[in-house]
């Protein structure tokens, strides 16, 4: 979920924008400039992927996707939702300058949390039930803890947005769910048809 | 879908797009950290008349406030009630107070003036011609050109996705509250994966076949004219006054 401009008290907005940099700067340091073309189409895939409703009840929800992201980029997660947000704010105007770094570390910093605690867990996941419910977890605990960092943005704006945070902290609880669903598919899906990519094998190595 | 604001021709298409960041850049932060009711109006104002300059069409602009004006309706719902001070209205057992009417309309005010001259910058410039902007500012490099392959490959994806959407649609598929549809669009996402790592992989080899050393070079180059400085001039000076108004509690 994106925070719109405007909202955030200037605290919130200047520690978000300051952890968004050191992520990046970590996630820059990490990529290869030969890397770039491969990552920026991969971000792509993601951007288009998120425009993907899923039916949830009466209505429907879009993916964020940021569990299977951190798992596949680790911190490289950083520059790419960076990036990703910034379009998004360019094209469809979902959030703008100022909100950039907040909403970044929102999604990115769940990515790289679940990058180093679900990682292993695919790695040497070679049992099948391992493996699923590694994934699962991973797309769960993204928006879940995404959900928590925006309702914690929210409040550390002013006490008078607590209840409107814990109502936004309360509606990412059934997208949760779908997504962890979605993500263990997805998972599965990879593994069988093109585990490298799991791997972090998504840039082609090349011989140079 | 994805459809690009910029066209047209206006005092502000033909400004210095690093100007325009620049200007941009200076009056969000600005606005965003200010409080007062007449700060906030009146940077309100100026993105209104920055509107009409860059003759940006009206329900484009409406249109596009829309996703940014949903969350502030959202706050409404809370802010009148949580925000402690004298009592203005009441429903039911909740009590809306003074304070917090005025809480929710600046910070629907001040989200607006932000989003309407974010608009403004991205109805006169083109994307690609941004990016450029940020590499002269010193953004860098590898963010720059994530960015350009980002956004040049966005649509090409976004075709790849169209075309699987349409393949389903023709095999009967109709999304439910159900297993299987959750199974079919995590395929999905899996599939644009797959795709768009193949795809990598020929760009990848096509891009060193073409001697690619990670450096993108750009025909055109931007130059400083008298109205761009004269633009950024009047920005700066709007902008101080906006800050001396907040900071000095005048009028």
């Amino acid at each position: 979920m994106h925070i719109s401009e405007g909202v955030l008290s200037p605290g919130v907005l200047i520690v978000g924008a300051s952890l968004t940099a050191a992520g990046v700067a970590v996630g820059l340091r990490k990529l290869d400039h030969e890397e770039i073309p491969s990552m920026g189409i991969l971000s792509a895939a993601f951007f288009v992927a998120s425009l993907v409703h899923v039916p949830i009840g009466p209505s429907s929800v879009h993916l964020i996707l940021n569990g299977l992201l951190g798992l596949m980029l680790g911190w490289k997660a950083f520059p790419a939702i960076l990036v990703g947000l910034a379009l998004q704010g360019l094209l469809f105007q979902f959030g703008g300058i100022t909100t950039l770094g907040v909403n970044t570390l929102n999604m990115a910093l769940p990515a790289v949390i679940c990058y180093y605690l679900f990682g292993w867990g695919l790695r040497i996941g070679t049992r099948h039930l391992v493996f699923t419910v590694t994934a699962f977890a991973c797309g769960l605990c993204a928006v879940l803890v995404s959900g928590v960092l925006v309702g914690f943005s929210l409040y550390f704006t002013g006490e008078a947005f607590l209840p409107a945070a814990k109502v936004v902290v309360a509606a990412h609880l059934p997208v949760m769910v779908i997504e962890g669903v979605l993500t263990a598919a997805c998972v599965l899906f990879l593994r069988r048809v093109k585990s490298e990519l799991l791997e972090g094998q998504y840039v082609p190595k090349s011989s140079s | 879908m994805i459809v690009e604001l910029a066209g047209g021709d206006s005092l502000i298409h033909r400004l210095d797009p690093r100007v325009k960041i620049l200007e941009v850049f200076l009056f969000s932060v600005v606005v965003a950290v200010s409080t007062r009711f007449v700060v906030l109006v009146s940077a309100l104002a100026l993105g209104v008349c920055v509107t009409w300059l860059g003759r940006v069409p009206i329900k484009e602009l409406l249109r596009r406030l829309v996703p940014v004006n949903m969350l502030i309706i959202f706050l409404w719902f809370f802010l009148p009630f949580t925000v402690e001070g004298e009592p203005l209205f009441s429903v039911g057992p909740l009590v809306g107070t003074h304070e917090g009417v005025s809480y929710a309309a600046r910070i629907s005010i001040k989200s607006n003036a932000i989003m309407v001259v974010l608009i403004v910058l991205v109805a006169s410039t083109s994307i690609l011609t941004l990016g450029r902007a940020m590499h002269e500012l010193r953004v860098p490099k590898k963010i720059v050109h994530l960015f350009f392959f980002t956004y040049r490959y966005i649509h090409v994806i976004h075709r790849e996705y169209v075309r699987l959407v349409n393949a389903m649609k023709v095999r009967g598929f109709r999304p439910g509250n159900n297993m299987h549809t959750y199974r079919t669009l995590a395929y999905l996402v899996g599939m644009l994966l797959v795709r768009s790592c193949d795809r990598a992989q020929r760009v990848h080899n096509a891009m060193l076949c073409r001697g690619f050393r990670g450096n993108l070079y750009s025909l055109s180059e931007f130059s400083l004219k008298a109205t761009d400085m004269i633009s950024f001039i009047l920005m700066l000076a709007v902008i101080l006054a906006l800050g001396v108004l907040e900071w000095t509690k005048i009028a």
